[in-house]
Protein backbone atom coordinates (compact mmCIF):
# COMPACT_ATOMS: atom_id res chain seq x y z
CA UNK A 1 0.00 0.00 0.00
CA UNK A 2 1.31 3.10 -1.04
CA UNK A 3 0.10 7.00 -0.74
CA UNK A 4 -0.88 8.48 -4.14
CA UNK A 5 0.48 12.07 -4.81
CA UNK A 6 -3.11 13.63 -3.37
CA UNK A 7 -2.69 11.49 -0.46
CA UNK A 8 0.58 12.95 0.15
CA UNK A 9 -0.27 16.69 -0.31
CA UNK A 10 -3.61 16.44 1.85
CA UNK A 11 -1.51 15.03 4.42
CA UNK A 12 1.33 17.23 4.51
CA UNK A 13 -0.65 20.50 4.39
CA UNK A 14 -2.74 18.95 7.26
CA UNK A 15 0.14 18.18 9.08
CA UNK A 16 1.31 22.54 9.19
CA UNK A 17 -1.41 22.94 10.55
CA UNK A 18 -1.36 19.93 13.13
CA UNK A 19 2.17 21.23 14.14
CA UNK A 20 1.49 24.63 16.25
CA UNK A 21 -0.93 22.35 18.16
CA UNK A 22 1.12 18.90 18.54
CA UNK A 23 1.89 18.78 22.24
CA UNK A 24 -1.92 18.98 22.95
CA UNK A 25 -2.99 16.53 20.89
CA UNK A 26 -0.74 14.06 21.58
CA UNK A 27 -1.96 14.32 24.89
CA UNK A 28 -5.42 14.21 24.26
CA UNK A 29 -4.58 11.03 21.84
CA UNK A 30 -3.34 8.86 24.95
CA UNK A 31 -6.23 10.36 26.82
CA UNK A 32 -8.69 8.77 24.22
CA UNK A 33 -6.38 5.86 23.94
CA UNK A 34 -6.74 5.03 27.68
CA UNK A 35 -10.22 6.01 28.40
CA UNK A 36 -11.75 3.80 25.21
CA UNK A 37 -9.18 0.78 25.56
CA UNK A 38 -8.14 0.54 28.96
CA UNK A 39 -5.87 -2.72 28.20
CA UNK A 40 -3.08 -0.58 26.34
CA UNK A 41 -2.68 1.18 29.94
CA UNK A 42 -0.50 -2.47 30.63
CA UNK A 43 2.16 -1.03 28.65
CA UNK A 44 2.82 1.63 30.82
CA UNK A 45 3.03 0.15 34.39
CA UNK A 46 5.70 2.60 35.01
CA UNK A 47 3.70 5.82 34.54
CA UNK A 48 1.48 7.96 36.01
CA UNK A 49 -1.36 8.07 33.69
CA UNK A 50 -3.59 10.87 35.10
CA UNK A 51 -4.75 13.79 32.90
CA UNK A 52 -2.10 16.37 33.41
CA UNK A 53 0.62 14.28 34.44
CA UNK A 54 3.85 15.09 32.95
CA UNK A 55 4.82 11.72 31.73
CA UNK A 56 1.72 11.81 29.46
CA UNK A 57 2.55 15.31 28.07
CA UNK A 58 5.86 14.06 27.42
CA UNK A 59 5.07 10.78 25.37
CA UNK A 60 2.32 12.43 23.93
CA UNK A 61 4.67 15.05 22.21
CA UNK A 62 6.82 11.91 21.15
CA UNK A 63 4.52 9.90 19.52
CA UNK A 64 2.78 12.91 17.48
CA UNK A 65 6.52 14.07 16.85
CA UNK A 66 6.90 10.88 15.05
CA UNK A 67 4.18 10.97 13.44
CA UNK A 68 5.19 14.73 11.95
CA UNK A 69 8.70 12.95 11.17
CA UNK A 70 6.57 10.61 8.81
CA UNK A 71 4.46 13.27 7.54
CA UNK A 72 8.23 15.09 6.61
CA UNK A 73 9.25 12.60 4.83
CA UNK A 74 6.37 11.06 3.20
CA UNK A 75 8.15 9.61 0.35
CA UNK A 76 10.17 7.81 2.55
CA UNK A 77 8.85 6.92 5.55
CA UNK A 78 10.51 3.56 5.98
CA UNK A 79 13.68 5.23 6.18
CA UNK A 80 12.54 8.23 8.55
CA UNK A 81 11.47 5.41 11.27
CA UNK A 82 13.52 2.56 10.77
CA UNK A 83 15.22 3.62 14.55
CA UNK A 84 11.63 3.76 15.90
CA UNK A 85 10.56 0.42 14.16
CA UNK A 86 13.44 -1.56 15.60
CA UNK A 87 12.65 0.03 19.13
CA UNK A 88 9.16 -1.56 18.82
CA UNK A 89 10.53 -5.08 17.20
CA UNK A 90 12.69 -5.95 19.69
CA UNK A 91 12.16 -3.56 23.08
CA UNK A 92 8.54 -2.30 23.15
CA UNK A 93 7.02 -4.97 21.78
CA UNK A 94 3.42 -3.48 21.47
CA UNK A 95 1.12 -6.20 20.25
CA UNK A 96 0.23 -5.25 15.96
CA UNK A 97 -3.75 -4.39 17.03
CA UNK A 98 -2.81 -1.82 19.22
CA UNK A 99 -1.51 0.43 16.53
CA UNK A 100 -4.88 0.71 15.03
CA UNK A 101 -6.25 1.50 18.42
CA UNK A 102 -3.79 4.51 18.66
CA UNK A 103 -4.50 5.73 14.95
CA UNK A 104 -8.21 5.69 15.51
CA UNK A 105 -8.05 7.97 18.71
CA UNK A 106 -5.16 9.99 16.82
CA UNK A 107 -8.03 10.39 13.83
CA UNK A 108 -10.71 11.28 16.53
CA UNK A 109 -8.24 13.53 17.84
CA UNK A 110 -8.05 15.05 14.67
CA UNK A 111 -11.66 15.15 13.51
CA UNK A 112 -12.31 16.87 16.66
CA UNK A 113 -10.22 19.77 16.36
CA UNK A 114 -10.26 20.38 12.28
CA UNK A 115 -13.78 19.45 11.51
CA UNK A 116 -13.78 21.96 8.59
CA UNK A 117 -10.30 20.08 7.40
CA UNK A 118 -11.58 16.87 8.05
CA UNK A 119 -13.43 16.01 4.99
CA UNK A 120 -14.09 12.03 3.51
CA UNK A 121 -11.37 12.25 1.68
CA UNK A 122 -8.55 13.70 4.17
CA UNK A 123 -10.26 10.86 6.37
CA UNK A 124 -9.17 8.09 3.87
CA UNK A 125 -6.09 9.62 3.46
CA UNK A 126 -5.33 10.12 7.06
CA UNK A 127 -6.44 6.34 7.69
CA UNK A 128 -4.20 5.33 4.93
CA UNK A 129 -1.30 7.36 6.52
CA UNK A 130 -1.33 6.22 10.25
CA UNK A 131 -1.37 2.35 8.07
CA UNK A 132 1.64 2.84 6.60
CA UNK A 133 3.24 4.45 9.58
CA UNK A 134 1.97 1.09 11.53
CA UNK A 135 3.28 -0.88 8.98
CA UNK A 136 6.45 0.48 9.30
CA UNK A 137 6.88 -0.02 13.17
CA UNK A 138 5.54 -3.56 12.79
CA UNK A 139 7.79 -4.42 9.63
CA UNK A 140 10.73 -6.21 11.80
CA UNK A 141 8.71 -7.93 14.20
CA UNK A 142 9.34 -11.48 12.96
CA UNK B 1 -20.06 -7.50 26.13
CA UNK B 2 -19.38 -4.50 27.64
CA UNK B 3 -21.87 -3.39 30.47
CA UNK B 4 -22.78 0.21 30.31
CA UNK B 5 -22.91 2.55 33.89
CA UNK B 6 -25.76 4.86 33.89
CA UNK B 7 -23.09 7.85 33.13
CA UNK B 8 -22.77 6.22 29.66
CA UNK B 9 -26.37 5.92 29.36
CA UNK B 10 -26.57 9.56 29.97
CA UNK B 11 -23.97 10.31 28.01
CA UNK B 12 -25.01 8.30 24.99
CA UNK B 13 -28.50 9.64 25.30
CA UNK B 14 -27.89 13.19 25.53
CA UNK B 15 -25.69 13.55 22.93
CA UNK B 16 -27.94 10.91 20.56
CA UNK B 17 -30.52 13.84 20.96
CA UNK B 18 -28.14 16.27 19.58
CA UNK B 19 -27.46 14.14 15.91
CA UNK B 20 -29.57 14.50 12.70
CA UNK B 21 -29.98 11.14 12.08
CA UNK B 22 -30.31 11.56 8.35
CA UNK B 23 -26.99 14.08 8.15
CA UNK B 24 -25.21 11.58 10.04
CA UNK B 25 -26.19 8.32 8.18
CA UNK B 26 -25.48 9.84 5.06
CA UNK B 27 -21.40 11.05 6.59
CA UNK B 28 -21.22 7.73 8.24
CA UNK B 29 -21.88 5.29 5.61
CA UNK B 30 -20.13 7.33 2.90
CA UNK B 31 -17.16 7.76 4.62
CA UNK B 32 -17.46 3.93 5.37
CA UNK B 33 -17.40 3.54 1.64
CA UNK B 34 -14.50 6.29 1.12
CA UNK B 35 -12.12 5.49 3.40
CA UNK B 36 -12.77 1.45 3.40
CA UNK B 37 -13.37 1.61 -0.30
CA UNK B 38 -13.64 -2.65 -0.09
CA UNK B 39 -16.87 -2.02 1.72
CA UNK B 40 -18.43 -0.91 -1.74
CA UNK B 41 -18.57 -4.86 -2.07
CA UNK B 42 -22.78 -4.57 -0.63
CA UNK B 43 -23.79 -1.47 -2.77
CA UNK B 44 -23.36 -2.37 -6.49
CA UNK B 45 -27.03 -1.53 -6.97
CA UNK B 46 -25.87 2.07 -5.68
CA UNK B 47 -24.84 3.37 -8.56
CA UNK B 48 -22.04 5.73 -8.95
CA UNK B 49 -19.34 5.42 -6.40
CA UNK B 50 -16.58 5.94 -8.35
CA UNK B 51 -14.91 9.29 -6.13
CA UNK B 52 -14.96 10.62 -2.89
CA UNK B 53 -17.41 13.41 -4.16
CA UNK B 54 -20.15 10.93 -6.03
CA UNK B 55 -20.38 8.49 -2.94
CA UNK B 56 -21.03 11.49 -0.57
CA UNK B 57 -23.55 12.98 -2.78
CA UNK B 58 -24.91 9.51 -3.56
CA UNK B 59 -28.41 9.87 -2.58
CA UNK B 60 -28.41 5.91 -1.79
CA UNK B 61 -26.66 6.15 0.28
CA UNK B 62 -27.50 8.90 2.09
CA UNK B 63 -31.09 7.03 2.43
CA UNK B 64 -29.16 3.71 3.51
CA UNK B 65 -27.19 5.55 5.84
CA UNK B 66 -30.32 6.99 7.35
CA UNK B 67 -32.06 3.31 7.83
CA UNK B 68 -28.80 2.30 9.49
CA UNK B 69 -28.61 4.88 12.26
CA UNK B 70 -32.24 5.33 12.92
CA UNK B 71 -31.87 1.33 13.79
CA UNK B 72 -28.75 2.41 15.93
CA UNK B 73 -31.27 5.31 17.61
CA UNK B 74 -33.78 1.92 18.12
CA UNK B 75 -30.50 -0.17 19.86
CA UNK B 76 -29.94 3.30 22.26
CA UNK B 77 -33.58 2.87 23.88
CA UNK B 78 -32.40 -0.52 24.75
CA UNK B 79 -28.63 -0.49 25.86
CA UNK B 80 -29.33 -3.22 28.57
CA UNK B 81 -30.63 -5.52 25.80
CA UNK B 82 -29.04 -4.67 22.56
CA UNK B 83 -28.61 -8.89 22.01
CA UNK B 84 -32.15 -8.95 22.22
CA UNK B 85 -32.41 -5.84 20.14
CA UNK B 86 -30.49 -7.08 17.27
CA UNK B 87 -31.79 -10.70 16.92
CA UNK B 88 -33.15 -10.46 13.81
CA UNK B 89 -31.07 -8.18 12.39
CA UNK B 90 -28.20 -10.25 13.17
CA UNK B 91 -29.98 -12.93 11.48
CA UNK B 92 -30.53 -11.19 8.46
CA UNK B 93 -27.18 -9.80 8.51
CA UNK B 94 -25.64 -13.20 8.02
CA UNK B 95 -28.13 -15.24 6.15
CA UNK B 96 -29.34 -12.89 3.91
CA UNK B 97 -26.49 -10.38 3.57
CA UNK B 98 -23.43 -12.43 4.27
CA UNK B 99 -21.54 -9.48 5.66
CA UNK B 100 -18.39 -9.94 7.24
CA UNK B 101 -18.80 -8.51 11.32
CA UNK B 102 -15.38 -6.87 10.75
CA UNK B 103 -17.60 -4.68 8.99
CA UNK B 104 -19.46 -3.42 11.68
CA UNK B 105 -16.40 -2.72 13.85
CA UNK B 106 -15.25 -0.47 10.35
CA UNK B 107 -18.33 1.12 10.75
CA UNK B 108 -18.92 1.88 14.22
CA UNK B 109 -15.34 3.77 14.61
CA UNK B 110 -16.49 5.65 11.56
CA UNK B 111 -19.39 6.76 13.13
CA UNK B 112 -17.66 7.66 16.22
CA UNK B 113 -14.82 10.06 13.95
CA UNK B 114 -18.49 11.66 12.14
CA UNK B 115 -19.77 12.40 16.10
CA UNK B 116 -16.05 14.07 16.61
CA UNK B 117 -16.04 16.57 13.87
CA UNK B 118 -20.08 17.38 14.55
CA UNK B 119 -19.09 17.69 18.34
CA UNK B 120 -15.71 19.00 18.22
CA UNK B 121 -14.73 19.87 21.95
CA UNK B 122 -17.66 18.52 23.22
CA UNK B 123 -16.84 15.28 22.06
CA UNK B 124 -14.23 14.37 25.09
CA UNK B 125 -12.15 11.54 25.99
CA UNK B 126 -14.93 10.26 28.19
CA UNK B 127 -17.54 10.67 25.38
CA UNK B 128 -15.48 8.90 23.17
CA UNK B 129 -14.83 6.52 25.55
CA UNK B 130 -18.90 5.57 26.34
CA UNK B 131 -19.43 5.83 22.57
CA UNK B 132 -16.90 2.81 21.60
CA UNK B 133 -18.77 0.82 24.35
CA UNK B 134 -21.81 1.65 22.66
CA UNK B 135 -20.57 0.56 18.54
CA UNK B 136 -18.72 -2.19 19.81
CA UNK B 137 -22.37 -3.60 21.86
CA UNK B 138 -23.93 -3.11 18.48
CA UNK B 139 -21.26 -5.11 16.57
CA UNK B 140 -21.09 -7.80 19.32
CA UNK B 141 -25.22 -8.05 18.99
CA UNK B 142 -25.28 -7.65 15.36
CA UNK B 143 -22.83 -10.77 15.12
CA UNK B 144 -24.12 -12.43 18.25
CA UNK B 145 -26.34 -14.91 15.63
CA UNK B 146 -23.88 -15.89 13.24
CA UNK B 147 -23.37 -19.10 12.33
Amino acid sequence: MSLTKTERTIIVSMWAKISTQADTIGTETLERLFLSYPQTKTYFPHFDLHPGSAQLRAHGSKVVAAVGDAAKNIDNIGAALTKLSELHAYVLRVDPVNFKLLSHCLLVTLAARFPADFTAEAHAAWDKFLSVVSSVLTEKYR
Amino acid sequence: MGHFTEEDKATITSLWGKVNVEDAGGETLGRLLVVYPWTQRFFDSFGNLSSASAVMGNPKVKAHGKKVLTSLGDAIKNLDDLKGTFAQLSELHCDKLHVDPENFRLLGNVLVTVLAIHFGKEFTPEVQASWQKMVAGVASALSSRYH
